[in-house]
C-alpha cells in the first residue's frame, strides 16, 4: 500500500461551484393576475438587452427541476428586468411562483427563438386565448408602436380569469372581449368574434393568434377560409431550446421544423395542429403523478 | 521478465444482470497489484507504436513502466505532459483503433491494456493526492471559450496555465458538454468530470452556464467585451432524424433528448421532475457509442426488450468493441442488417411498432465499407413501443449564422487553418465536433490544445492579425 502523507485537503467545489457559475437570476417584481396566473420580472440584463417580441427564455427553479420554455412577455434595459407571465399549472410553474422578490430562479437563458416578424403591417387581428394574451400582448404593443393598425380580442373561460385588460386597451385600436360562459364581454369564442368581423367586412392583413392549440387550430382553419395570411406561436415541449434535442419538433407544411429554432412562430395554415396536440399530452400521465406529489410551500410551513 | 500473458489483466465489472438494473460505474477500474501486472505485460519495444497511435501522442511506455515501479503519481504527471483528462480518456478513448490497436503484445493475442491503466493512474491520483493547483501569475490578457466540451475546456485549461483569464460560455446549465449530457453516469461517473472541472476553477477559468453565444452575446460582442481572442468548441450537437413515416410519434426520441433526460436532467431519480417515456420494448437505431449508450440506457429505466437496430454488420459499427461486448452481456438485442422504413402508432399517436428491412452488403460505398442494399420482400414488424434515433449529429448553425464571415463546410462544420485552427475570422478560432462533425473526445481535446497555442501567439503577436 501506497500513502501519501503531505496533503491539504483538497478544496472540492461540488454543489458550491455549480452555483458560483451561474449569474444571480433575482425575482423583483410579483404579482397575482388571476387565480392562477403570476407576473413576475426577473433580473436578467443580458436577455433584457436582447429580447425581442416573439422570443422566449427557459428557466429551471431549482436542481431537480424541470427545463420549462416561457415567452418574454417585456424587458426594460435600464432596470435588467425580464418580464414573464405564467400559468402555475404544472409543478415547476408552481414552484416558480411560489419564490419571493429577492429570492432567485436557479437558471434562466434565452432569448430563444426568433423574434416576430412584425414590420410593414397595415392592419392586425391579435387574438388570445387564456394566457396566450400574455404571450400576444409584447407583439400587439410592437405593432401598435410602429404604426400598424391593431385590433385585439381576448377570450377567456370566465370573468374570473380575464387578465391584461387595460393593458391590451392602451395598445389596440378596437379591444373585443368574450368569455366562454358569457360572464364578462360576448358570450362565445373568439374565433366566433373574429369571424363575425370579417363577414361584417372589416379586412386584416395579418392574424397573430396564441393560445390552447385547440383554438389556434380553428383560428386558422377560419382565417383560411378567407385567405387571411395567420401566424400562431408554438409552445412545444423543450428542453434545450437551441435545437439540440428536436423533443419541440413538430410538422409544418410537411417537414419537420424545431419549435425552438425554427419558431416559435409559424404558418398557421400550414401547422399541423392535431399532431402538435397529440405530442403536447405526451407526458400527461406522469405528469399527473408528480404534480399530485408536489407540496405548496406554505402547506408544508 | 515481463509478463508473457496473452489475455490483459481482467477488469472487474459488475455483473450484467445487476448492472443493467442501476446506474451506478459498470466497470470497477484495477487494484494496484493488478495495474502493476499488467504493466508487467508491456515489454517496453523499441519503436513504440502505441505513442503514434494516440491522437495526442501520451508517452505510453513511460507511463506504464512507471505503474511497474508503483510511482504512481510520477505516472499520473507523465501522461498530464500530453493529456489532461487521463481519467475520462481512460475510460471513452476507442484504444482498439488508437494506441491497442497498434500495440507489439497485440499481434500475439491481446494487447496491453493501455485505456484500463490510463484510467487506473488517473483514479489514483484522484484518490490519493490532494494538491491544490496554484494559478499562473496574470499576463493582462482576456480570452473567451464558447462551448464548455473537452475541446473547450482543454483550451481554457491551457490558456489559464498561460495566465490568461479565461471566460467559458455554456448554453447549457452545466459544463461538460457531451460528457455530461451525452455520455451516462454508468460509463463515465459525473463526478469525475466535475473533479476536472473543479481544477479549471481553481486555475482561475470563470464558467458561465446559461450563456448562449450567438443569441445573449455574438461573437463580435464578446470582442467589444474585451476578449482578445474566441474560442469556439460548441459541438456537433443537431439530431439528424431518418425521415421515414411516423417519425413524431409520441416517444420517437432523438438520442439526444433521450439521453439528455436521462444523464442531465435524471429522470432515472424518482425525485427530479424531468418525465421519460416508461418503455416496454425499445428500438435504438444506429451502431455507435451513442445508440449503445441509448439502449443500456433505456433497459436499465426497465425496458424487457431492447433492440440495436444497424443497417450494416456488427464489423461496421463504430462503437467501441468494448460498449458492444456490455450491451449483449447486459441482454440488449442486436439487429444487424436492419433498416427501418416506418413506424407505426396508435389513435393516441404513440409508437406502437416499427416496420424494417432486411439489408445485405453490397460494393464498397465513399467510406470504403460495403453498401447496405435492401433485400426485396424481406419487410417485417418489430412490436416496440419506443424508438430512438441515434444515427448522427450535425453542428449547431446558431454561431455560424450570428457570425459574419465565418466560413463552413457542406456539412456545417467550421473551417479552420490547419496548423492554427484559426477559422475565416481573424482572432476566432474552434475545434472538437463543431469543425469535424460528432467524433470523439480525444480528437476535440487535441484541438482544443493545438488552437490554445495558437491562440497564445496569435494575442502575442506571433501570428500576425494580418496574415
Ligand atoms: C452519447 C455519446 C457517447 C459518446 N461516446 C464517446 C466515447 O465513448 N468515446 C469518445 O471518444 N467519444 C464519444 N462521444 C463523442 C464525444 O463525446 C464528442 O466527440 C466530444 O464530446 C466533442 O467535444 P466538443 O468539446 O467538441 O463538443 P461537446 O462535448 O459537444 O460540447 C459542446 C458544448 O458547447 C455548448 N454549446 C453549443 N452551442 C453553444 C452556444 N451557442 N453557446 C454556448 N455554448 C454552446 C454545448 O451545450 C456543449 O456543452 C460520444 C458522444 C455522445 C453524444
Ligand atoms: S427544445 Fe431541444 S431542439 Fe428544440
Amino acid at each position: 500500500m501506497v500513502t501519501i502523507t503531505s496533503v491539504a485537503p483538497r478544496r472540492f467545489f461540488g454543489m458550491e461551484g455549480f452555483k458560483l457559475d451561474r449569474q444571480m437570476f433575482e425575482v423583483m417584481t410579483k404579482e397575482t393576475l388571476n387565480s392562477m396566473t403570476k407576473r413576475m420580472q426577473v433580473y436578467a440584463p443580458h436577455i433584457a438587452n436582447k429580447a425581442r417580441p416573439g422570443q422566449f427564455i427557459i428557466f429551471r427553479v431549482n436542481e431537480k427541476g424541470e427545463r420549462i420554455p416561457l415567452t418574454v412577455a417585456d424587458t426594460d434595459k435600464d432596470t435588467g428586468a425580464v418580464t414573464i407571465i405564467f400559468q402555475e399549472v404544472g409543478k415547476s410553474t408552481k414552484e416558480l411562483g411560489e419564490l419571493e422578490i429577492g429570492e432567485t430562479v436557479l437558471d434562466f437563458v434565452g432569448p430563444l427563438g426568433k423574434p416576430s416578424e412584425l414590420d410593414r403591417i397595415g392592419r392586425a387581428a391579435v387574438v388570445g386565448g387564456g394566457l396566450g394574451c400574455a404571450i400576444a400582448f409584447p407583439q400587439a404593443k410592437y405593432l401598435f408602436n410602429s404604426g400598424t393598425q391593431v385590433d385585439i380580442i381576448a377570450g377567456f373561460r370566465t370573468k374570473d380569469l380575464v387578465i391584461l385588460e387595460d393593458d391590451m386597451k392602451a395598445v389596440s385600436q378596437n379591444f373585443y372581449m368574450c368569455t366562454d360562459d358569457g360572464t364578462y364581454g360576448t358570450k362565445g369564442l373568439v374565433t366566433d368574434v373574429l369571424r363575425g368581423l370579417i363577414e361584417s367586412g372589416e379586412k386584416y392583413d395579418k392574424v397573430l393568434v396564441v393560445g390552447p392549440l385547440p383554438m389556434m387550430k380553428f383560428v386558422s382553419l377560419l382565417t383560411k377560409e378567407f385567405g387571411i395570411s395567420t401566424i400562431v406561436s408554438m409552445n412545444t415541449i423543450m428542453i434545450d431550446g437551441t435545437g439540440m434535442c428536436g423533443g419541440c419538433r413538430l410538422t409544418v407544411g410537411g417537414e419537420t421544423k424545431f419549435a425552438c429554432v425554427d419558431g416559435p412562430e409559424f404558418d398557421g395554415h400550414l401547422v399541423d395542429f392535431d399532431e402538435a396536440i397529440r405530442r403536447s399530452g405526451m407526458y400527461k400521465d406522469i405528469e399527473g403523478e408528480k404534480n399530485a406529489q408536489h407540496v405548496c410551500r406554505l402547506e408544508k410551513m | 521478465m515481463p509478463n508473457m500473458s496473452k489475455t490483459k489483466v481482467p477488469m472487474p465489472v459488475q455483473e450484467p444482470d445487476v448492472r443493467n438494473r442501476n446506474f451506478s460505474e459498470v466497470a470497477l477500474g484495477y487494484t494496484e497489484d493488478m495495474a502493476v501486472e499488467e504493466a508487467e505485460r508491456c515489454i517496453n519495444c523499441k519503436h513504440k507504436p502505441c505513442v503514434a497511435g494516440c491522437p495526442v501522442n501520451v508517452a505510453i511506455p513511460e507511463f506504464i513502466a512507471l505503474v511497474h515501479e508503483r510511482k504512481f503519481e510520477e505516472a499520473y504527471y507523465k501522461i498530464l505532459e500530453t493529456n489532461a483528462l487521463p481519467a475520462v480518456c481512460g475510460r471513452v478513448c476507442p484504444q482498439e483503433s488508437q494506441c491497442e490497436q497498434v500495440c507489439v503484445r497485440g499481434k500475439l493475442g491481446e494487447p496491453v491494456g493501455i485505456g484500463h491503466l490510463e484510467r487506473f493512474v488517473a483514479d489514483w491520483y484522484m484518490k490519493n493526492v490532494h494538491k491544490l493547483i496554484k494559478p499562473a501569475a496574470p499576463n493582462g490578457h482576456k480570452a473567451a471559450v464558447v462551448g464548455s466540451g473537452p475541446a473547450g475546456l482543454i483550451c481554457a485549461a491551457d490558456l489559464a496555465k498561460l495566465g490568461y483569464d479565461v471566460t467559458v460560455f455554456e448554453a447549457f446549465h452545466a459544463t461538460g458538454g457531451v460528457l455530461v449530457y451525452g455520455i451516462p453516469e454508468f460509463r463515465l461517473p459525473k463526478n469525475i468530470v466535475n473533479h476536472e472541472i473543479d481544477n479549471l476553477r481553481e486555475l482561475g477559468v470563470k464558467l458561465k452556464t446559461n450563456m448562449i453565444i450567438g443569441r445573449a452575446f455574438t461573437i463580435d460582442e464578446l470582442f467589444e467585451q474585451g476578449y482578445e481572442a474566441v474560442f469556439i468548441g460548441t459541438g456537433a450537437g443537431l439530431p439528424s432524424f431518418m425521415n421515414i413515416p411516423g417519425e413524431n410519434f409520441n416517444a420517437v426520441y432523438s438520442a439526444n433528448e433521450y439521453l439528455t433526460r436521462v444523464n442531465l436532467m435524471r429522470s432515472y431519480d424518482e425525485t427530479y421532475d424531468t418525465p421519460i417515456m416508461k418503455s416496454r420494448a425499445v428500438a435504438v437505431i444506429g451502431g455507435g457509442n451513442v445508440a449503445m449508450d441509448a439502449a443500456r440506457c433505456a433497459k436499465r429505466l426497465g425496458a424487457e426488450t431492447v433492440y440495436i437496430v444497424y443497417r450494416r454488420s456488427e464489423v461496421e459499427m463504430p462503437a467501441r468493441i468494448e460498449e458492444v461486448h456490455h450491451a449483449k452481456e447486459e441482454g440488449i438485442i442486436f439487429k444487424t442488417l436492419t433498416n427501418p422504413v416506418r413506424i407505426t402508432g396508435n389513435e393516441r399517436g404513440y409508437v406502437n411498432g416499427m416496420e424494417c428491412v432486411e439489408m445485405e452488403l453490397g460494393e464498397p460505398d465513399a467510406s470504403g465499407r460495403r453498401r447496405p442494399v435492401e433485400k426485396k420482400g424481406s419487410e417485417f414488424m418489430m412490436d416496440v413501443d419506443t424508438v430512438i434515433v441515434a444515427i448522427g449529429t450535425s453542428p449547431n448553425p446558431l454561431i455560424r449564422t450570428t457570425t459574419p464571415g465565418l466560413e463552413t463546410n457542406k456539412y456545417g462544420g467550421l473551417v479552420v487553418e490547419d496548423t492554427t485552427n484559426m477559422t475565416s475570422r481573424k482572432g476566432v478560432f474552434a475545434g472538437g465536433d463543431a469543425v469535424t462533425g460528432a467524433a470523439t473526445v480525444i480528437l476535440a481535446m487535441g484541438a482544443g490544445k493545438k488552437a490554445a497555442k495558437a491562440m497564445d501567439e496569435y494575442i502575442r503577436g506571433v501570428i500576425p492579425a494580418d496574415s
